[in-house]
C-alpha cells in the first residue's frame, strides 16, 4: 500500500496546475481517492449529521446490489441450463458458449443446472462482459466529461455501472449495451451537467433508449433465456408451464389460472418467482435478493423507506381496485397484488431506482406521494396498456420528472405554515 | 440597412429560426423521419414565407395597425393553400405522406414571425430575402435532422437503402423523441461553435 502511495505521490506534480499533464488532471485524481482517502474531506463541527461522502454513498448502494449480482449470474445459467442440460435446446452461437466450455471443460459440466458453480459461471460468460462494457463505455464518456470541464471524475457513475447490465436481458447485443449506456450517461446525465444534476435516473434512460430503438432485443419473450431454438420442442417455458415467456407475457396472454394451487401466494410458483428462480432481466427477477437490498439501505439510511412505502402502498391500491373491477377481456385485471410484487423489475425498481437520492423526491412527504405515483402507473402500464407487459421503468421515469414539481408543493406549503404560524 | 447578403445569410447559423428562436419545432419533428418529406417541406416553408414577406411588405403602408394580423394571416393562408394544392397535383405521394403539416404551414411562428418583425418595416426586396434566408435556416435543420434519422431510423437515404445489410434500424429516430434528441445535438453543436448563442441560467 505504501509503494503505491508513494508512487501516486511522486507523480502528483505532473497533473498539478502547470504540471504537464495539467489537462488530465482527472485522470490522476480518480484512482487515487478511489484507492485513498480523498485530499480534501468535510472538517469542523458545522456538519452536523456525520462524515457521509458521495463515495460511501454509492459503495453502500454497490454492497445492496450485490445479492442481485449474485443471482444474476446464478439465475441467468440456471434458467439456460434447465433448457441445455436435459437437450432441451442448444447452447447459443456466440463466442460466450467457447469460453465457457473452456472454462469447464466439458458439456457436462458447463450445462448442469444441478450444479450451483455450473450455473454461476455459465451466468458470468453473459453477464460479465455486459459488465465490463457498460465500465468501459461510459467511464470513458464520464472521464472524458470530466477533463473537458475540468472536474472530478466521481463515483456516480459506478452505481449506474451496476444497475444498467442488471436490467437488461442475458442476451442482449454487447454493442447494444455500448449505445445504450453512451445515450443514457450523455443525454440523461452530462448534458444536464453531470452527477447529482440529472433528472432521469441514467440507467433507466439508457434501458429506455433500448426500449424504443431495438425492441426485438429487449422485450417480447425471445431475449430472456440465453439459449437457442427458443421455439416449439425446446421452447423453456413449458419448464415452467407457461406459454409466455415470462410471467407478466403470460398473464397478458391470460394463460394463468391465479387460483390453482401451484400459482397461489406462497405456493411452489410464487415462491419460485420469489426466490427469482425464473426468466427475466438479468438481475431483477429475485425479490428476495432486493428484499435483502433493501435492508441494507434503509439500516444505513441510504435509501429512503418512505419512497419503497410509497410505491407500495400506491401499488396495493391500484392492484385492490383493479381487481375489485374486474374485467372480461384483460385477465391482467385478475392478476393477484402478491404475484405484482414477485415479478418483472418491480422489486428491483422499487429499491434501487426509485429511491435514487437525485432523481426521486427530496421531501420526507414528497417522496410518500412520488412513490405512490409509481406504484399507481406501475400498474396502470402493466394492466390497462397492452403494448408493454412491464412498466416499471416507464412509470419510474414518468416520476422523475414529476419530482422536482412534487417538491415545490410540499416546500411553498412548508413556507405557508410558517408564515401562518409565526405571523408575517 | 443590413446588407442583402447578410439578411440572407444569417438566419442560417447565426440566427436560426429553430436553433436559436426555437420556432417551429412542431413541424420539425413531424415532417422529418425521411429525407424526402424534409426536403419538400423545407422548399414549401420557404416559398410561403418569402411570399408572404414580399406581400405583407408591399402593402404594409395600407395595413391598419389593429387589424394587422388578420391581414398577414389571410395572406399566409391563401398562399399555404396554393402550395398545398400545387403539391397534391405534382408530387401526390409525398404530399398524402406531410398530410396536414403543409396546411398548418398556416400556424408556423416562424412565417408569421418573420412577417410581423421584418415585412412590416422593411421594403418588398429586403422582406424576399429575409424570407429565404429563414425559410434555408428552418431547411437546414430540416435536412440535418430528416438526414439522420432517415440514416439511423431507416438505413435508407431519399429511400435507397445506404447502410450495410448488417445495420439495425434504430426504432427511436423514426419516433418523435428522436427528432428531439437531434435537434438538441443540433443545438448543442451550434452553440459550442458560437458560445455567443449560450444564454445566461
Amino acid at each position: 500500500m505504501k509503494a503505491l502511495r508513494k508512487l501516486l505521490d511522486s507523480q502528483a506534480h505532473l497533473f498539478e496546475k502547470g504540471g504537464k499533464f495539467e489537462k488530465l488532471e482527472a485522470l490522476y485524481e480518480a484512482p487515487d481517492t478511489l484507492l485513498f482517502t480523498p485530499g480534501h474531506v468535510t472538517k469542523g463541527n458545522i456538519h452536523v449529521r456525520d462524515g457521509l461522502d458521495l463515495k460511501r454513498m454509492m459503495i453502500t448502494v454497490v454492497v445492496a446490489l450485490l445479492p442481485c449480482v449474485f443471482m444474476a449470474m446464478y439465475n441467468t445459467g440456471y434458467q439456460a441450463n434447465l433448457a441445455i442440460g436435459p437437450g432441451l435446446a442448444d447452447p447459443r452461437d456466440a463466442w460466450q458458449m467457447d469460453l465457457l466450455l473452456l472454462l469447464m471443460g466439458s458439456e457436462a459440466a458447463a450445462f448442469n443446472p444441478d450444479s450451483i458453480y455450473a450455473n454461476i459461471m455459465h451466468g458470468a460468460v453473459w453477464y460479465v462482459p455486459v459488465m465490463v462494457i457498460t465500465g468501459v463505455v461510459g467511464g470513458h464518456i464520464e472521464m472524458l466529461f470530466a477533463i473537458v470541464r475540468k472536474h472530478e471524475v466521481n463515483e456516480g457513475f459506478l452505481v449506474s455501472w451496476f444497475l444498467f447490465p442488471l436490467i437488461l436481458p442475458p442476451t442482449i447485443p454487447l454493442w447494444q449495451v455500448a449505445i445504450g449506456i453512451a445515450f443514457g450517461v450523455l443525454f440523461a446525465k452530462e448534458v444536464f451537467g453531470g452527477t447529482g444534476m440529472n433528472v432521469l435516473n441514467v440507467a433507466l434512460m439508457a434501458r429506455a433508449f433500448l426500449f424504443f430503438s431495438y425492441p426485438a432485443q429487449i422485450s417480447g419473450d425471445q431475449p430472456w433465456y440465453a439459449i437457442d431454438g427458443i421455439a416449439g420442442a425446446g421452447n423453456p417455458a413449458s419448464i415452467d408451464g407457461l406459454s409466455g415467456a415470462t410471467y407478466l407475457a403470460g398473464a397478458a396472454a391470460g394463460n394463468i389460472d391465479w387460483a390453482s394451487q401451484a400459482m397461489a401466494v406462497g405456493g411452489e410458483q410464487w415462491m419460485t418467482a420469489f426466490h427469482g428462480f425464473i426468466p427475466g432481466s438479468m438481475g431483477e427477477t429475485s425479490a428476495l435478493a432486493c428484499l435483502i437490498g433493501a435492508a441494507i439501505l434503509i439500516a444505513t439510511g441510504i435509501g429512503s423507506w418512505r419512497t419503497m412505502l410509497g410505491v407500495t402502498v400506491g401499488t396495493a391500491a391500484m392492484v385492490l381496485l383493479l381487481n375489485v373491477v374486474g374485467s372480461d377481456t384483460n385477465p391482467m385485471f385478475a392478476m393477484p397484488l402478491m404475484w405484482h410484487l414477485v415479478v418483472g423489475g418491480w422489486a428491483f425498481g422499487t429499491v434501487f431506482m426509485a429511491t435514487d437520492p437525485v432523481t426521486s423526491a427530496f421531501t420526507n412527504n414528497g417522496k410518500l406521494i412520488y412513490g405512490a405515483g409509481i406504484g399507481l402507473m406501475v400498474v396502470l402500464v402493466r394492466v390497462i396498456n397492452p403494448a408493454y407487459p412491464e412498466g416499471m421503468m416507464l412509470a419510474i421515469l414518468f416520476m422523475n420528472m414529476f419530482a422536482p414539481f412534487i417538491d415545490h408543493f410540499f416546500v411553498q406549503a412548508n413556507i405557508k405554515r410558517r408564515v401562518a404560524r409565526n405571523g408575517a | 440597412m443590413a446588407k442583402p447578403k447578410e439578411i440572407v445569410l444569417d438566419p442560417l447559423f447565426n440566427n436560426n429560426p429553430i436553433a436559436l428562436q426555437v420556432l417551429g419545432i412542431c413541424s420539425a419533428l413531424a415532417v422529418t423521419t425521411k429525407l424526402e418529406t424534409s426536403i419538400v417541406m423545407s422548399l414549401a416553408v420557404t416559398v410561403v414565407m418569402m411570399g408572404s414577406n414580399v406581400t405583407v411588405s408591399l402593402i404594409r403602408k395600407f395595413i391598419p395597425a389593429s387589424i394587422r394580423i388578420i391581414v398577414q394571416l389571410t395572406i399566409i393562408a391563401s398562399l399555404v393553400i396554393v402550395t398545398d394544392q400545387v403539391l397534391k397535383a405534382y408530387v401526390y405521394d409525398i404530399s398524402k405522406q406531410l398530410s396536414v403539416f403543409v396546411g398548418l404551414i398556416i400556424t408556423n411562428c416562424i412565417v408569421m414571425g418573420r412577417a410581423e418583425a421584418f415585412a412590416m418595416q422593411n421594403t418588398g426586396r429586403d422582406s424576399m430575402l429575409d424570407g429565404i434566408g429563414n425559410g434555408l435556416g428552418y431547411s437546414v435543420v430540416l435536412l440535418v435532422v430528416g438526414f439522420f434519422r432517415e440514416l439511423f431510423g431507416s438505413g435508407k437515404l431519399l429511400g435507397f437503402s445506404v447502410m450495410p445489410e448488417a445495420y439495425q434500424p434504430n426504432g427511436l429516430m423514426v419516433l418523435a423523441p428522436g427528432a428531439f434528441f437531434l435537434i438538441g445535438i443540433f443545438i448543442w453543436v451550434l452553440r459550442w461553435r458560437k458560445p455567443d448563442q449560450i444564454t445566461a441560467d
